[in-house]
């Protein structure tokens, strides 16, 4: 069910059947740069880039409109020798952290950072605890 | 008549789970040894009401099947010109459908623990059935109060709405019921689990109970995720095989959960250590498929507003989930003191691996977890973020390299304790591999760093994975250790295929016009023709691409863009070509206005390794159930021809006297 | 000996999460994706005209004098037929309204103002919804209150319904 979910969340991007335009996508929306490594820039970046209109799919796996018009924004920009981190900070100054699948730390993000840390420092304590003692214990028992 | 028969099964088999739980609750009132007289109702009551939650399953697989458009359900989710696959497929891919499915595999499972398990103590038998019946009567409580499949519709449809599209596909007649199959083995080790904790029964012969529930749940979710991740790499288009979205991580997270389990269980059966450990792991695994089922169908979490975007549905299972994982948690905290830690053992020890790699796979689940919820608090402050991919893989990564490091090493160890040193050349040859391949790869190009690091670690443990066997006679070695052997191979197996996608994909995006040709990687492919086709309920067209390798034989690929009229809805389906190094993955998209067609293409090199792997991964597990189903039951038959001789000699001894006397 | 507060470690833990989410289940749910672009002075842009009809549009457009509304909209979008009225009602109100035809055709431009009116001063013409992306869009139709200075100061998500009118009558003064 789990995937049907999001089959079935990409109806709600594939449906507007009825209100669809008719227009050619943009000229780089479903066309690579000649720069197989810009190209490469270009894909890594749309990757964690989020289709604003399908809410849980990358641009890079989107067929809806805007993911193709946000795929030529970032191609054209690569093309224009943006860097991909200018890319993404002008768009999360158009729609804040919510387009960037890759969180920056921020006042809003560090407790995603600060989790795995806290996380690494009570399993380190944790083993230490659990196998440290043991050995001392079990080298009496043994 | 078949909706009244269904919906009076449910009913009946709520009630009968409501007996189960009293009647199991008495067993706890009874002394030592004893049997108290209203305990004797739970095994029947959960063996009949498996038998009626199935048949009211049975019920609505068949209103499907005849299109029975009266009842709501069907109506609004079938359509009577489907083919007859999917409208049975279709009886669970609705939430109504998808909950019943749920519950029945549910009972059943109930029925089988009730129905053959003799090896528990009465007193904790009583307490895990009553558990498992409160648990099945939440669930049939859910199914009758707020999500009734059998509902009837005033007047009969004249057509059905039909199904979702992308759900018409033979992906969808797998893997939800094996994934939802998984979830409610887990209910099981969850109910075992309690019942243990508050009987204070948590030993090894505890363990060999339990285990055989999470080898098969696990197997059952690793099938799940494994077909999941494969229907969705072929079916979305776009060749992603893995998008860390919600819902996949709320059917990943049970998983992590249920290998530490799994791996626990081991320990507790065969050292009688850490007991605290697999209770806690037995409550979080069943807790990670209830909260899984919270987060799908509530739609608390914006990209999973697929199901129930009802907020009376999320209220009624977010209930259940305080009840029981609340209710579990704190009975975890009453009484886990009371349990003693086991068995004691060294760091480097099998015991020592088990314990890391336990804690490993819990903190991968926390970042899974973390990752997941969070977006969901920050919206509690009207803040709205994205966490993906650039997040959970390196985050995971930091646990999981070293996890890969000693799972490699871990099975070689010996249990209590053993010393470093005799493994000398095993962990040579292992430190070789990782770097060796890391650098040989590296000498060919530059590739981003996770790929990397999981292509040496997949070289090292695939042959890690055999290690265990060297100096074995094979024809001796147990068949649960060719399933520990063969999960760990599926492991590096698919590890290997995730990160050669990961590295040497190639992609190709073009317009091309028919006749045109253009390449990808060593393939050069061309747009033969562009033809329309139909199929019972959609048309399409369909591009016919001659793909060719290095100028061979050329291979016809033919993807289609399809249009369904019932729900209207476009898809598009890929076309694969299979080869043993890789996938050729075609996609037809639109026609450009100057009449060229776009065409995507991508060579994803041992692509097909990632499933293969998680095959052999699930594989492993039948196996291992296989060696202790067979070793339990030879253990039983030596035990019962013992009794037998023990009574015969008893006989024997009591015949004896008499006439003596 | 351990202490056995650790063991209540997992039921706080989950506490905290039924907390949260008994709290999200209260609130309504919004899909909206709002602009980070409040407050900032409008990109720089220039649009060809829509439709042989009205001039196209620029950034200098929005400058001097009143505050106006910039409406991002589609021929081919159902919900724009039904703010239609209101845009009217806003247009006799005296409101300027500057539109933003996202991926349109001019014929299809044309025809929908035809058929549902034309509350526009002039209409630029976004093939590849650039100006759309470049103030922060993530849907048609979008309303946005742009100050005499040319600085967004409010948008709006979704159709105008009658009962916006006065909402955006209030933010146009505000904007003064």
């Amino acid at each position: 069910m789990i995937r049907a979910a999001i089959a079935l969340l990409l109806t709600l991007c594939a449906l507007p059947a009825l209100a669809q335009d008719s227009m050619p996508p943009a000229p780089f929306a479903y066309n690579q740069l000649d720069d197989p490594r810009l190209e490469a820039e270009a894909t890594a970046l749309m990757h964690t880039l989020r289709c604003l209109k399908c809410q849980s799919q990358s641009i890079a796996d989107s067929d809806a409109p805007m993911a193709g018009d946000m795929r030529h924004q970032v191609r054209s920009r690569i093309l224009a020798g943006e860097s991909p981190d200018e890319i993404r900070r002008w768009l999360i100054a158009r729609y804040g952290d919510y387009v960037s699948y890759e969180p920056e730390v921020s006042a809003t993000t560090w407790p995603l950072f600060a989790g795995p840390l806290l996380l690494l420092l009570v399993v380190a304590g944790v083993l230490l605890r659990r196998l440290g003692k043991r050995r001392n214990d079990g080298g009496e028992a043994a | 008549m078949i909706a009244e028969i269904g919906l009076a099964a449910l009913w009946l088999a709520a009630a009968l789970a409501v007996l189960q739980m009293v009647s199991g609750a008495f067993a706890l009132r009874a002394a030592e040894g004893e049997v108290n007289p209203l305990a004797i109702y739970a095994r029947p009551a959960a063996v009949v009401q498996a038998v009626l939650a199935v048949l009211a399953f049975i019920m609505l697989l068949w209103a499907f099947a005849i299109t029975d458009l009266s009842i709501k359900l069907v109506a609004s989710n079938s359509h009577s010109m489907k083919p007859m696959l999917f409208k049975l497929t279709g009886t669970w891919g609705n939430h109504e459908g998808s909950m019943l499915l749920w519950v029945g595999v549910l009972a059943l499972s109930g029925g089988l623990l009730a129905g053959f398990e003799k090896r528990l103590p009465a007193r904790t038998m009583g307490a895990t059935l009553a558990v498992q019946g409160f648990v099945a009567l939440g669930f049939y409580a859910f199914l009758l109060l707020s999500s009734n499949p059998f509902e009837r519709l005033p007047v009969p449809a004249a057509e059905g709405t039909g199904l979702n599209p992308l759900l018409q596909d033979i992906g969808l007649a797998i893997h939800p019921p094996t994934l939802y199959a998984g979830y409610v083995g887990l209910s099981v080790a969850f109910s075992l689990a309690m019942g243990a904790l508050l009987t204070n029964q948590v030993n090894p012969s505890f363990a060999r109970v339990l285990r055989p529930w999470v080898l098969g749940a696990w197997v059952l979710l690793t099938f799940g995720i494994t077909a999941g991740s494969y229907w969705a790499y072929y079916e979305l288009g776009w060749g992603g095989w893995w998008f860390w979205d919600p819902v996949e991580n709320a059917s990943l997270m049970p998983w992590l959960a249920a290998t530490a389990l799994m791996h626990s269980v081991s320990v507790l059966a065969a050292r009688d250590a850490l007991r605290t450990w697999t209770i806690m792991l037995g409550v979080l695994a069943f807790s990670m498929s209830m909260l899984g089922t919270f987060l799908v169908r509530s739609g608390v979490l914006t990209s999973v507003h697929a199901f129930a975007v009802d907020p009376e549905r999320g209220a009624f299972i977010l209930g259940l989930l305080l009840l029981y994982i609340g209710g579990a948690f704190t009975i975890f905290a009453l009484r886990a003191g009371a349990v003693s830690e086991g068995k004691r053992f060294a760091v480097t020890s099998r015991e020592g691996a088990l314990v890391f790699n336990n804690v490993m796979l819990s903190a991968i689940l926390a970042i899974v977890l973390l990752g997941t919820l969070y977006p969901l608090l920050t919206e509690a402050f009207d803040v709205r973020v994205s966490v993906g991919p650039p997040y959970f893989n390196p985050a995971g990564a930091i646990f999981a390299v070293p996890m890969f490091l000693v799972m490699a090493v871990g099975p070689l160890l010996r249990w209590k304790e053993d010393k470093p040193k005799r493994l000398q050349f095993e962990l040579m040859l292992i430190a070789a591999l990782v770097i060796g391949t890391i650098a040989l790869v590296s000498f060919f190009g530059q590739f981003p760093l996770l790929p990397l690091l999981g292509l040496g670690l997949a070289a090292a443990l695939a042959v890690a994975a055999f290690l265990p066997l060297k100096g074995r006679k094979l024809s001796r070695v147990p068949v649960a250790t060719w399933g520990m052997v063969l999960a760990h191979f599926g492991v590096a197996v698919s590890l290997f295929g995730m990160a050669c996608e990961g590295a040497f994909s190639q992609e190709r995006l073009a317009a091309v016009a028919p006749g045109g040709t253009e390449q990808v990687g060593d393939f050069s492919f061309t747009l033969e023709s562009v033809t329309p086709v139909a199929g019972p309920n959609w048309t399409a067209i369909e591009a016919r691409l001659a793909i060719s390798k290095d100028g061979g034989e050329p291979v016809i690929l033919a993807p289609q863009a399809r249009n369904f009229w019932s729900p209207p809805m476009a898809t598009s389906e890929s076309a694969l070509l299979t080869r043993w190094d890789g996938q050729l993955y075609a996609v037809v998209g639109n026609q450009a206005e100057d009449g060229r067609w776009q065409i995507r293409v991508w060579w994803k090199p041992f692509v097909t390794f990632i499933w293969y792997g998680g095959l052999l991964i699930a594989l492993g597990g039948i196996l291992a159930i296989a060696g202790r189903v067979k070793v339990d039951v030879k253990r039983r038959v030596a035990s019962a021809k013992g009794a037998e001789r023990r009574a015969d000699i008893e006989a024997l001894g009591a015949a004896a006297p008499v006439p003596a006397e | 000996m351990r202490s056995r507060l650790f063991l209540w470690v997992p039921l706080a833990l989950f506490a905290f999460f039924a907390g949260v989410a008994g709290y999200m289940l209260t609130q309504e749910k919004d899909e909206f994706v709002e602009s980070a672009m409040i407050g900032q002075p409008l990109p720089d842009f220039a649009l060809a005209p829509a439709y042989g009809g009205l001039p196209g549009t620029s950034k200098a457009d929005f400058t001097g004098g009143k505050p106006r509304l910039l409406n991002i909209w589609a021929s081919w979008c159902l919900p724009c037929i039904a703010e239609a009225p209101q845009l009217e009602a806003l247009k006799a109100q005296g409101v300027e309204i500057v539109g933003i035809a996202i991926r349109d055709r001019p014929e299809a431009v044309a025809g929908f103002l035809a058929r549902h009116g034309n509350p526009y001063a002039r209409i630029g013409s976004d093939p590849i919804s650039e100006v759309q992306l470049a103030v922060g869009s993530s849907g048609v139709p979008e309303t946005f209150v742009i100050d005499a200075q040319g600085v967004i100061r409010y948008q709006h998500i979704g159709d105008i319904r009658p009962e916006h009118v006065p909402v955006l009558l209030a933010e146009l003064e505000k904007a003064r």
